[in-house]
Formats: structure tokens, sequence, C-alpha cells
């Protein structure tokens, strides 16, 4: 539950039963913004969007307004597909919003639905959320029933259908091209880009792919203008900003916040602070994919462009003296990800946190791409021998050169996925990594460095 | 031995397939109710998706065994899947885990006929590490000494995965 701090926009009605069915979500305002939207012109909608600095609250923080204008103007066969696979290790907000706020979600995919001029729609929603997939389809159905979805719109003549459609265990679905991939019935591997989705996306249509909580904020951007929506945010990001926070603290939740509070105050203030007697060791802003901060980094603000640029956070290296190059010099800080925040404290075994990442995306590499296939189940078998003392000679050195030739050379970013955690935590906690090689009892020279 | 859906099957595969532009969408759906009818996806489970749907049995090989949810093989009629990634683990998991192998006397990836016990990767409940899904119940918080309790209560209130098909 969200402690108070703040506007709540998206998470207004966690723990509101009533508001889960579609009366009780019509009696506490629901579905109000979605008649207002309909009269209003599609391209309307796009704009106060565009001005509302909405970003993509899934992964990449891409502004949402700008995404809906890559939808060729005079397309006819569009799609919206609400990408509800959420995977990313500490992240639980979707599965709460969609649990608690099922109408919301679905007159927010209506209302974007208009103003992209989509008529066939979907829910891809992850095959485990089992509890979740039927709460979507009783709403789904209810909304059928009273006019909200179906072949005229409350009567306007907009035909808007809306169907739930259930994966069946892949991570990589949640990237996008691998989600409609996965739901036009083939294997979820992810596509070559360009063509993007929205030129070219499910069934060959263009194809607008939003996050849930996304489109959960498009109905207050329609009821209460662009404007106040960014007002809300700070900088380029508007809007609150809904945090899953994880591990070593006394009130782990999923909180709305304001967007720009500070890791610390999230820890402190809002979670209680660190378990008694421990300190904050490593805290991973936004998904395990994403490089960590450190103990004197918690002072930056949880917001998209703070968490790329900030300088009091150090910038991911290689190995010790070369700095990562994501390309073109751009230097990899981290990333606010998908907002799950998972915070582990002094008593935290480093390289075997790291290997757990590793196994994970290890596991969930696709196989499509060599350098992920091999060199992610690489850094697994290196970093679980580094954790477990059988570290060989210049393994340290080696598992950042394995993750600098998968960084960029993917079609996907589950590469980077699993390259920039590793090089962000040898950079952040080599000292633990060399007090584990200290520990190893592999004797130089015996393994050979390079063996796998 | 050549299998047949079930009359309610049939009908709720021919509604989804008006859902969309070809069948080939509603194999995941397909496989999934498959799996609840016949218990695992056997050859002649993929060969029946297959034909009802019109799509060469190779391509729909490749979906079933790309899937973790589907498995090839006989399993227990309810899967316990117990997450173990990160939030999990620095919560105490691997000592839940270790304590349902012990009370089920599995090890994790073994089944029964009662139950199929899978290390899981996050399920997103994160919040409430460690956390344990059987169907569409999540058991949160979990601690080694409540497991027994989990698994009295699930052996007296199913919740096998193929009620959500």
């Amino acid at each position: 539950m969200p402690t108070e701090r703040g506007t709540k926009v998206v998470t207004a009605r966690f723990g509101n039963e009533d508001a889960r069915t579609i009366a009780g979500y019509e009696k506490s305002g629901g579905y109000q913004a979605l008649r207002k939207a309909l009269g209003m012109r599609p391209e309307d909608i796009v704009n106060e969007v565009k001005a509302s600095n909405l970003r993509g609250r899934g992964g990449a923080g891409f502004h949402t307004g700008v995404k809906w204008t890559f939808v060729p103007k005079d397309a006819t066969d569009v799609h919206l597909v609400c990408n509800c696979d959420e995977s990313e290790p500490g992240t639980c907000k979707d599965r709460e919003l969609v649990y608690w706020d099922p109408h919301l979600l679905i007159e927010g995919m209506i209302i974007a639905a208009f103003a992209l001029k989509a008529r066939v729609n979907y829910i891809y929603i992850r095959g485990e959320m089992m509890r979740e997939v039927e709460v979507l389809r009783r709403a789904v159905e209810e909304a059928y029933q009273r006019g909200y979805l179906g072949d005229s719109v409350l009567g306007t003549g907009f035909a808007c259908h809306l169907t739930v459609h259930r994966g069946a265990g892949a991570y990589i679905c949640g990237e996008e091209t691998a989600l409609l991939n996965s739901l036009e019935g083939e294997r979820g591997q992810p596509r070559l880009k360009p063509p993007f989705p929205a030129v070219k996306g499910l069934f060959g249509n263009p194809t607008i792919v939003n996050n849930v909580e996304t489109l959960m904020n498009v109905p207050f951007i329609v009821q209460n203008g662009g404007k106040w929506f960014s007002d809300l945010g700070v900088g380029r990001s508007g809007g609150t900003r809904v945090v899953c926070v994880s591990g070593h603290v006394q009130r782990p939740g999923v909180y709305e916040l304001p967007m720009g509070i500070t890791f610390r105050e999230i820890i402190d203030e809002v979670c209680g602070g660190a378990l008694p007697g421990r300190t904050v060791k490593a805290v991973i802003p936004g998904g395990s994919s994403m490089p960590p901060l450190d103990a004197d980094e918690l002072d930056v603000p949880c917001e998209f462009d703070a968490l790329q640029t900030d300088e009091r956070i150090k910038v991911v290296q290689v190995r010790p003296g070369q700095d990562f190059d994501m390309g073109g010099g751009r230097k990899l800080r981290t990333m606010a990800g998908s907002g799950g925040i998972v915070v582990a404290d002094d008593s935290t075994d480093i390289p075997m946190f790291v290997w757990r990442i590793m196994k994970f995306y290890a596991h969930e590499s696709c196989g499509q791409c060599t350098p992920c296939r091999e060199g992610v189940a690489w850094m697994e078998k290196v970093a679980k021998r580094v954790a477990y003392k059988k570290g060989h000679p210049g393994d340290l050195d080696l598992l950042g050169s394995i993750a600098h030739g998968i960084a960029g050379n993917t079609i996907c970013a589950l590469g980077e996925a699993a390259a920039w955690p590793m090089m962000g935590f040898l950079t952040k906690f080599r000292a633990d990594f060399e007090a584990r090689m200290a520990q190893s009892t592999v004797v130089a020279g015996a393994g050979g460095g390079r063996a796998a | 031995m050549s299998l047949e859906f079930s009359a309610d099957s049939q009908r709720k595969i021919a509604d989804l397939c008006e859902r969309y532009p070809s069948k080939k969408p509603v194999v995941l759906a397909a496989l999934h109710l498959a799996q609840k009818e016949f218990g695992h996806l056997s050859d002649d489970a993929l060969r029946l998706v297959a034909s009802t749907l019109e799509l060469p049995y190779p391509h729909v090989y490749g979906v079933a065994t790309f899937y973790t949810m589907f498995r090839r093989e006989p399993g227990g009629r309810q899967t316990l899947r117990v997450c173990t990634n990160v939030s999990c683990m620095l919560r105490g998991a691997y000592p839940v885990l270790e304590s349902f192998e012990r009370e089920l006397g599995l090890e994790r990836g073994e089944s029964n006929a009662e139950f199929s016990l899978v290390e899981e990767e996050c399920i997103a409940a994160c919040a409430n590490a460690p956390a344990v899904l059987c169907g569409t119940r999540y058991f949160l918080d979990v601690t080694p000494e409540g497991v027994r309790e989990i698994v009295q209560y699930l052996k007296k209130h199913p919740h096998p995965e193929g009620e959500v098909a």
C-alpha cells in the first residue's frame, strides 16, 4: 500500500475492492475520461499526451506521445497492444495495478485506441499471472456488456475490440517485437528493427506497444490535461512514478511517489530504512538489468534523465581504467528501467548475488544471437565459479571482456540486460569480487583463465 | 493413439479463432488447453493442436518447446512455483525452496502425482518476498517453517494451473 506522499494517480483505487467491478469503477469516476475523449479529435488526444511528458513505464522511458506519432498518418489497420508481460526481476507493479484497477487499464486502452484509430487490440499478459488473467478477462467482458467495447463504442461508431492474450513463460516476450511474434503464434524471438512496430508490427500492421502503467495514466491526462500531468513530474518526465521496493528494507512495497524523489528518501522515509543493525550496500534502481548504485550514490533522484546523466553516479567500466562506451562516446551510468528497486545490505554476498542475476539472463536468452546465447551462458559459468571460490586467475577481467563483447552486438536488449549489471557490479563492488578471488582454491596456471 | 479436444475446449478454440486474422495466434491458448486436458503435451497432443489449427507439426513443436510453462512429460496435478530470483533470494528464498524439497520428498524440477516443484524466476511479487505461486494462488512472505502449512492447505484446496486455460 502506498504511503501518503504526494498525488496518487494510478494507485488511487488500491485497496478499494468495490472499484474492481465495473459498477464500482463507474461510481468512482471511471469511464468519464473515455466519454470526454470520444468528443475530442484523435490528434488532440495525441497532442495532450505529448504535452504531458508521459514516458514509457516498462523500461526504456521513451516519450509515449512521440511514439504514437510514429504511426503513419494514412494507416488504416492499426493495433494497440498492452505489454503486461512484467518479468524483470524486482518488478511487481503492473501485476498489482491490474489486480486493483483492471478497468483503468481498459479505459486507458480504449482512449489510446481511439487516438490511434486502432480497432483490433490485445493485452499480452504473462502466462504465470493466472489470477490476473481471470481478473482481466472478467473486466473485458464487463466492458463489452456495457458498450465500452464492441463495434460501436458508446454508440459513436468507433469500433474497438480487446482480447486478453495469455503467454506461456518466457521473459523475452516482454521485449516488444518478441511479444508481437509470440502474439502471432510464433516462438517469442525479437525482430530486427527497423522496421519499428509503429510502422510494421502485429500482422504486418502499424502497432503501438505500451506498458500497463503507461496506459493507465492516459485517462487522467485526458481528464486533467497534458500540462497538469507534466507539472506533476520534473523536467522532461511527467506524472508520478510507481516503484516496487524489495529486498533489505523494513517496509518493502509498491509505492506511487513523486517523480524525482531520491533513493535515500525512498529507502529511509518511505520504506522505513535498512533492516535493524544493517547498512545499505547496493541498490538496483530499476530491475536487475540496470547497473547498481552504491551507498554513496543514493542522493540522486529516481527519474529517467537523472539516472543516465547525474555525475554523482560513477561511470560503468569494462575494467579498471576503461570506461564502457555505449557508442559514439556515450557513457553508461544507469537507467530508471522498470521501477523495480532492489535494496541489498551489507550482509549480501555480492558475487553470489551477481551470479544469480547471470543465471536468470542465461536461462532467458532466446538463443537467436550468438553473443547473447553463448556470451551470457559463459558469464554465468565464470560468475558461478568466482562466487564459489573456484575463480581462475584473470576471471574478473574475463567477465568484463565477455560483457563488453555482448553489449551492442545483439538484436534486442537482453544482451545488455546481462552485460550492464555484470560490468556495473564489477565497477562498483570490485573489492568484493577480489576478496572472493583471493579465497579461490584454483592454483594459478593449473586451469587456464580462458577455459569455460 | 489419437486424441480429441473436449467439446468445451473445441468451442473455446473456435471462439478465439474469431479474435485474430488467422488461426496461428491461437496456438498458445490451444497448447494451454491441451495441457489442461491431457496433463502434458505428448507428441499426440501436439499433433492434435497442429491439426486443429491447420499448422505444421514442426511449428507447434517449436512453439511448445520454447515456452517454459509447457511440459512434454507428465507432472503433478498442481505446480508449486518457488521464486528464487534476486528479491526473493535476499529474503531467504533458498531455505524456503529447500524446505519444500524436504516436505515433499522431491528435488527442484521433480514431480509426484500431486505436485511438481519448480524453482521459478521472478513472479512479480517482490515486495512480499519470498513468494510462491500455485495456480491462481500467491503465497507471500513465506518462511521455511510455513511451508508445511502451505502444502497441507493445497492438498485440501488444490489449485491446478489448468483452471485458467
